[in-house]
């Protein structure tokens, strides 16, 4: 991916910056011949396989130049943060305006070790896949710096109700790295006990909650989560994710019109990576300028951020969170990026945009970035980069071949079949309990 | 001991929960200020306050979704769906994450959540305030669900129901609210206080999910059913003098069978009532476990009497609904199958 945070385009509110989704004339038409004027609008993205994509037009805001308001501001007076972008990080590697300096350089070199971790586990567990030893994975490639960062805000006791794609939220704290290959492997060590999808991890005592597979769901469940902390009186937060193609979904509505009515302290984070499976993100968005934009219909205070800038989403995340934690409610965040992988291991990007695009994204790599911005500040070289992500390999290695004496998911060990039929309920009833004995456990 | 009816019932157990656990919250539409439209919420606001008792906006995957929630953050939302045929939009939050959670999280997390639905018709309430869709929510691995059939179970199932440490549906038959009703809709109305399972206890007590209990002793016939069936079978032995001994399931998952076993067994024969459709219905479960189970104790082939397969229709209720009239003849054709 390239490294090209684009400083040239003004923080125009009124250009509207679409990247990546502006609605293109479609040529064959959609409605056939039409006896009364009516026609069919089906939008499709601006570049498909065989196009040269090209964002240069996109008008992305300055670094810095977006203004950072006091958590208790009136939502109606910060419309225009639904529109723009909220940047940290220039082209130069600065760190510039009112949203920067905010974490320590110790602090931020231990978010480009979190973003590499999470990097170098993705590519390992991919192989893995490809190797046969698990039936499923799905990469974050292009999106470390969201779950990452926004994880480095929160404090122990605050829960995510996450996506399939927050594994730094996990791989950024002291989860157990070999865990999470032993849920991928199903093996004999899963702590999920071979009952779930290859990635769908859960740890309550990590703030992370259990994921489904199905969409949105977890969205609204955040939303309840954060209304009983509000009524035990409680000071801890709830997080909710989803992606920008699953906001479709009735439960982000319901999320919102909970979080808006009952002021729930809540962070509802969309992370807009521009695709879902193969269908870009203005079939979600429709007619809307932002995802960010939605939360405004439900006065709930909705900013977007660069999400390839691990300072901006930060202190977005950060400012959002005290928020909350203040019990001044909700936020809806928009991490605008890039999904820079297929969707999963099942999905070839191939089929429905050009090879070039996440090259040519214009927020560039976040890795890249804030390497580049340590390297200019002064506390981080070359060689510190190429010598610690040799160590970040070594232990992914170390922790696959620990979980690999566990077995994967066609060779070793494996939870016993019995066990398919515990923690249907907390005590097994009786007919659960005949199918066992008729299966032979 | 008190007289109340089926709602003041309901109402009792979620006040003595509320007063013995504050992680107890209620809410759902118009249950709130109001006191919900069948009025069982009624005072909870006023006295737990607002925080615990609280109008929800119309959105039934959304007090679903946060119940779940907050049942996950170790609360015991005890919450309302205004009638059963709403919680459609919530169908997804219950079968695909309540009934799940335990189970993909290896009891990381779990959802101790109580969701009440009045059910069934019998009150001119037309095609979508008047169905019975238990067969739904028992054919979902990881829910329990439970059908009282009178006040005084009402109040120890509900109170069971929220103690439960995974997701209950609670679905109170809302034509036995104010009375016993035996599917003879043209006599007057017979209230709970004339009837001894309307007596209920201020304070608290439990009945067990998944014991079903003997409504009616009899020898010749057992007839498998619940909610307000119950009622109508009884009117129905009545009428034909057949010796039926009736169980009330009272819980349709965990299922009783024992009970249902050792009554077969016992009369050789069976009938099974429930007023939802025919096709797939929790009726035709029951027939294969009576099947399975008790075949060579059969002397006549199982019956069942059931909604008809047709959305139930507004001016023809009593054309649909399985009445004593409909229940009697299933009884009388099993007596002469031998």
């Amino acid at each position: 991916m390239s490294m090209s945070a684009d400083d040239e385009g003004a923080p125009d509110r009124d250009g509207v910056e679409r990247a990546g989704a502006r609605l293109a004339p479609d040529p064959k038409g959609a409605g056939g011949k039409a006896q009364g004027g009516l026609s069919l609008h089906v939008p499709e993205p601006e570049f498909r396989p065989g196009d040269t994509p090209d964002f240069s037009d996109v008008p992305i805001p300055k670094a810095g130049s977006v203004r950072k308001p006091p958590i208790d501001v009136d939502e109606a007076d910060i419309h225009d943060l639904a529109y723009s972008i909220i940047r940290v990080l220039n082209r130069e590697g600065e760190a510039v305006g009112e949203w920067a300096d905010m974490l320590t350089d110790g602090e931020l070199i231990q978010g480009l070790r979190d973003m590499l971790r999470v990097r170098a586990f993705d590519a390992r567990m991919l192989m893995a896949q490809r190797q046969g030893k698990t039936s499923f994975y799905m990469q974050a490639l292009g999106e470390e710096a969201i779950a990452c960062a926004f994880r480095k805000a929160l404090k122990p006791g605050d829960m995510n109700f996450p996506t399939y794609r927050q594994q730094g939220l996990l791989l950024s704290t002291d989860y157990p790295m070999v865990d999470m290959m032993n849920q991928i492997y199903s093996n004999g060590a899963d702590p999920l006990r071979g009952r779930q999808l290859p990635i769908m991890y859960s740890s309550k005592r990590h703030g992370f909650f259990t994921i489904s597979g199905n969409l949105a769901t977890q969205f609204v469940q955040a939303v309840g989560w954060a209304m009983a902390s509000a009524i035990r009186g409680d000071d801890k937060i709830a997080a909710g994710w989803i992606g920008d193609g699953s906001t479709a979904e009735n439960d982000f509505h319901s999320a919102l019109v909970f979080a808006s009515t009952y002021r729930a302290p809540v962070v509802l984070n969309i992370v807009n990576n521009q695709w879902a499976i193969s269908t870009f993100q203005g079939i979600a968005r429709g007619g809307a300028a932002t995802f960010a934009a939605r939360g405004l219909g439900f006065g709930v205070p909705s900013l977007r951020v660069d999400g390839n800038d691990y300072l901006a989403v930060y202190a977005v995340s950060k400012w959002a969170i005290d928020r909350a934690r203040s019990n001044l409610g909700p936020t809806l965040i928009e991490f605008v990026t890039y999904r820079a992988g297929a969707h999963s291991t099942s999905d070839d990007p191939s089929g429905y945009r050009p090879k070039q695009e996440s090259a040519k994204w214009p927020l560039g790599d976040p890795v890249e970035r804030l390497k580049n911005h340590l390297i200019a500040k002064g506390v981080w070289s070359e060689e510190r980069h190429v010598q610690a992500a040799a160590e970040i390999e070594s232990e992914v290695v170390q922790a696959e071949k620990q979980a690999e004496r566990h077995g994967t998911l066609h060779s070793g060990d494996k939870p016993p079949a019995r066990e398919m039929f515990e923690d249907v309920y907390a005590e097994t009833p009786p007919h659960l309990i005949r199918q066992r004995q008729e299966a032979g456990y | 001991m008190a007289r109340m009816t089926m709602i003041e019932a309901v109402r009792s157990a979620m006040d003595v929960s509320m007063g013995r656990d504050d992680s107890v919250v209620v809410y759902g539409e118009d249950v709130g200020y109001f006191g919900g439209v069948f009025r069982c919420t009624q005072g909870l606001q006023q006295k737990y306050g607002k925080a615990r008792c609280f109008d929800s906006p119309i959105n039934e995957s959304g007090i679903i979704g946060t119940a779940i929630g907050m049942a996950v953050h170790g609360m015991r939302p005890c919450v309302e769906i205004q009638f059963a045929d709403y919680m459609f939009p919530g169908y997804d939050q219950l079968t695909q994450e309540a009934a799940r959670i335990r189970y993909r999280s290896n009891g990381d997390f779990t959802v101790p959540m109580t969701v009440r639905m009045p059910t069934g018709g019998g009150i001119f309430g037309g095609q979508t305030h008047s169905q019975s869709p238990e067969a739904l929510f028992a054919h979902v691995c990881g829910l329990k669900t439970v059908i009282p059939s009178n006040p005084y179970d009402a109040k120890g199932l509900l109170i069971a129901s929220i103690e439960d440490d995974d997701p209950v549906i609670f679905l109170e038959p809302k034509r036995l609210y104010n009375g016993p009703f035996d599917g003879h809709h043209d006599r007057p109305i017979t209230p709970w206080k004339n009837h001894e399972l309307g007596e209920v206890p201020e304070e608290y007590y439990r009945i067990p999910l998944g014991k079903a209990a003997v409504r009616r002793e009899g020898n010749d016939v057992t007839i498998l059913t619940y909610g307000t069936m119950v009622h109508v079978a009884l009117a129905a032995a009545e009428e034909t003098g057949i010796d039926a001994e009736i169980i009330d399931l009272r819980t349709i998952l965990p299922l009783d069978f024992d009970a249902i076993e050792e009554s077969v067994r016992k009369t050789g024969r069976c009938v099974i009532v429930n007023e939802a459709t025919k096709t797939c219905g929790f009726a035709a479960e029951l027939m294969s476990i009576v099947a399975e189970t008790c075949f060579y104790h059969l002397e006549a082939p199982i019956r069942r009497v059931t909604g008809w397969d047709t959305p139930y229709p507004h001016s023809q209720e009593w054309e649909y609904f399985p009445g004593p009239k409909r229940v009697g003849a299933a009884l009388l054709d099993v007596m002469e199958a031998a």
